[in-house]
């Protein structure tokens, strides 16, 4: 009798905590998404989703320091908050876990090289702030194929990363074209590469920009081409979770902040004596005058940061991508407006 | 005549436990329903798409391998679904069968009087179950691809096969309307056969002959198909691979990958299945070798008619869990490429529609469903070796 009443009053209290899990589920824990810069400020660190496998985009070098295109907008974003580029932690993401990452909140931003949709825009609860990469889907053949255009590839076997746009593009380009393919996906463009150079597949295909820095980890980078055809549009842009617009104008106008910069001509170097220079866009833009940092949740010399600590847009790009860099990528679509290309900084005023 | 009904007579000490499994039960679902509440709602304010409307859509991806008809532009995700599915049950069930004659053979030759046959295949299981599988995963695949010539430089199979890193290609037969004439005297030779074994096992029983099977199981299973493939005129052709400017057209293509992996598992899984043999094999008393062996039974007849028909009751559940771990390890095809449900439902389709929760849930539902069938058969085919009690 005593024994049993014991067990009842233990089941008892296992029934009530399970009853206050179960209403801490119900009601509890609801994300407060609208408080990214917040946690970032509390953190003292900003977290971003980079690649770690792509050449100029998002790569540790040997000694575990991460440079690349998208590295360098983390670190910007890193500069105009703490003043510190290094207080970024990179973490390396795969095209198919990037976008639950970010949704969970596992990063606070990601800088992947990931091409801005409709289907990603509206159905993943993410935001895309800015193009900063104007990108095209292209292939690379080997040479001994003979092969001097992707319409001559009827019948190849390319080798793609799965959950990529990059999947897609290439069947919707074969069947346009009424050509056969076969595909071989993989889960990493590592082991994507790898089958291409053991002629598991007679091409590889990923964005243009990609492809130079992949060549270069071939075996032999000089047996193998890259075809003149784009066939898509890529227009890559750093993404962020949808429901804090605070931290979504933030990302974006770190963006219009580089652009604008190469624009009037503010550089790493000359940064300094622009200070004191009379143009009234330079000096809204490193905060001489105007309140525009603090709109952001920043102080007024945030674009000062920027630029002093990570350089402007022509900079950064030169340096990973460009002519400073061994992929050698020429400007193309993503130069200034003012020279012809995309890239158009909106005003900071 | 009586008939006596077994009155449950519910006193209030079981009311009481009955009552509280109840509330628990309710405890149990309530929360269960609470989660699935709340992950919809969090869905739903962070803006991301949820339901299954994703299941009609169009793919847009290509599947290296698919045993049905699937194409990027007109197959939906749903397809993909069961293009993913059929090449994991494709993997799986070949993989069972291979594992299992590969394990019986390990574990049998484990026992052996042979030193060195009883120590090759103890190193064997050693050294094949301390490996991780995805590193033999890979080792299967690297090693496979790296010995394989390119396109160019295909090995050519006797009977008009190509052999190259691309994968095996093999002629594919092309059938006539006759052709169901043919499987249907297979068929029928397969029954008659049967019936013969059924006959011929009576007749031991009551007379002691040696069954006679194997002469007219062979005319039957055989012969009698032969017969009617010629006298319906041969229709079968083939269309053979040709090696073209990018790859190999016609032919059956069997893709390294699935090589590679069938492989892996195969011989992984083997290694564990002998041990469970081994276990089994010497589950079964002592005595009945000997009493085996006192009858003038050979070596083999023994192993083959008293030990292992007995050492079965031991060996099928953990053999379950081979199987079932098998299954689920085909997982592991997302490391080489290989089109099977996780790859491509789990990999492509969820990264195409971002809505992880849905598809995660209907992985894991599949996989429970195919693992849950496995084992309701392994446990149906173990009722047939229990002893039976008097």
């Amino acid at each position: 009798m005593v024994a049993q009443l014991l067990l009842k009053g233990l089941v008892m209290k296992r029934l009530a905590t399970a009853f206050a899990i179960a209403m801490l589920f119900a009601f509890g824990a609801q994300s407060a998404w609208s408080q990214t810069l917040k946690a970032v400020k509390d953190r003292g660190q900003l977290i971003c989703g980079a690649n770690g496998t792509l050449a100029g985009f998002g790569l540790p070098d040997p000694q575990g320091n991460w440079t690349g295109f998208d590295v360098d907008f983390c670190r910007a974003i890193a500069a105009a908050i703490f003043n510190d580029p290094a207080k970024v932690k990179f973490v390396p993401l795969t095209a198919a876990n990037r976008f639950t990452a970010l949704q969970s909140g596992e990063v606070d931003v990601l800088a992947r090289n990931t091409t801005w949709t409709m289907s990603r825009d509206t159905s993943l609860g993410i935001d895309f702030a800015a193009v900063n990469y104007y990108d095209g889907q292209g292939f690379i053949v080997h040479k001994s194929l003979k092969v001097s255009s992707a319409l001559e590839l009827n019948g190849a076997s390319v080798c793609v990363q799965q959950g990529t746009t990059t999947e897609l593009n290439l069947a919707d380009y074969f069947r346009s074209h009424h050509m056969d393919l076969k595909t071989v996906t993989f889960a990493t463009a590592d082991e994507a590469v790898k089958a291409y150079d053991t002629s598991r597949c007679d091409s590889y295909t990923t964005d243009s920009s990609g492809l130079y820095g992949e060549r270069l980890r071939l075996a032999n980078p000089n047996d193998n081409i890259v075809l003149p055809e784009i066939i898509s549009k890529e227009p890559l842009s750093p993404a962020v979770r949808q429901g804090d617009d605070s931290w979504e104008d933030l990302v974006r106008w770190v963006h219009h902040a580089m652009l604008d910069a190469e624009e009037l001509g503010v550089t790493k170097t000359n940064v300094d004596e622009q200070l004191k220079s009379p143009n009234p866009e330079i000096r809204r833009l490193l905060g001489v005058e105007g309140q525009f940092g603090q709109s952001l949740g920043l102080t007024n010399d945030w674009a000062y940061r920027i630029i002093k600590l990570v350089g402007n847009y022509g900079e950064s790009f030169e340096r990973n991508v460009g002519q400073g860099s061994p992929l050698k990528i020429a400007r193309g679509l993503n130069a200034l407006w003012t020279k012809g290309g995309l890239q158009y900084g909106l005003p900071i005023r | 005549m009586t008939v006596t009904v077994r009155r449950l007579r519910v006193t209030a000490r079981q009311t009481g436990r009955i009552a509280l499994q109840a509330a628990l039960v309710a405890v149990v679902c309530g929360l269960a329903y609470a989660a699935f509440l709340n992950a919809t709602e969090n869905l739903a304010r962070a803006h991301i798409a949820s339901g299954f409307r994703f299941w009609d859509n169009t793919a847009g991806f290509n599947i290296s391998q698919t045993l049905i008809d699937y194409s990027a532009s007109t197959s939906t995700f749903g397809r993909a679904f069961w293009v993913g599915l059929l090449n994991t049950l494709l993997v799986a069930g070949i993989g069972i069968v291979l594992a299992t004659v590969l394990g019986f053979i390990i574990g049998i030759a484990r026992l052996s009087r042979n030193w060195l046959v009883a120590h090759l295949a103890g190193g064997y299981v050693e050294l094949i179950r301390n490996i991780p599988l995805l590193l033999q995963i890979l080792f299967w695949y690297n090693a496979v691809l790296k010995a394989l010539p390119e396109l160019r430089e295909s090995i050519a199979i006797p009977g008009g096969g190509l052999l190259n890193n691309r994968g095996l290609f093999l002629p594919h037969p092309d059938f006539a309307p006759g052709f169901g004439a043919v499987l249907i005297a297979l068929v029928a030779g397969l029954a008659g056969t049967f019936a013969l074994h059924v006959w011929e096992r009576r007749r031991q029983e009551l007379t002691g002959a040696q069954p006679q099977i194997l002469g007219w199981g062979l005319a039957l299973i055989i012969g009698l198909p032969l017969a009617v493939f010629a006298l319906a005129g041969f229709p079968l052709s083939f269309s053979f691979p040709q090696v073209s400017r990018f790859n190999v057209v016609g032919g059956i293509e069997i893709l390294p990958e699935f090589v590679a992996l069938l492989f892996a598992l195969s011989v992984y899984t083997a290694a564990f299945i002998a041990e469970v043999v081994r276990a089994g094999i010497l589950s079964v008393a002592p005595g009945q070798t000997e009493a085996a062996q006192s009858l003038g039974l050979r070596p083999g007849a023994t192993l083959r008619l008293v030990v292992v028909p007995q050492a079965m009751r031991v060996i099928v559940p953990p053999l379950t869990n081979q199987y079932l771990n098998l299954t689920k390890n085909s997982s592991l095809a997302v490391a080489i490429g290989y089109p099977d449900l996780v790859q491509v439902f789990a990999g492509s389709v969820l990264n195409i529609t971002g809505q992880a929760v849905e598809v995660i849930a209907i992985t894991m539902a599949v996989y429970l469903a195919v693992s849950l069938f496995t084992s309701l058969l392994m446990n149906l085919y173990g009722r047939t070796t229990a002893i039976a009690e008097r």
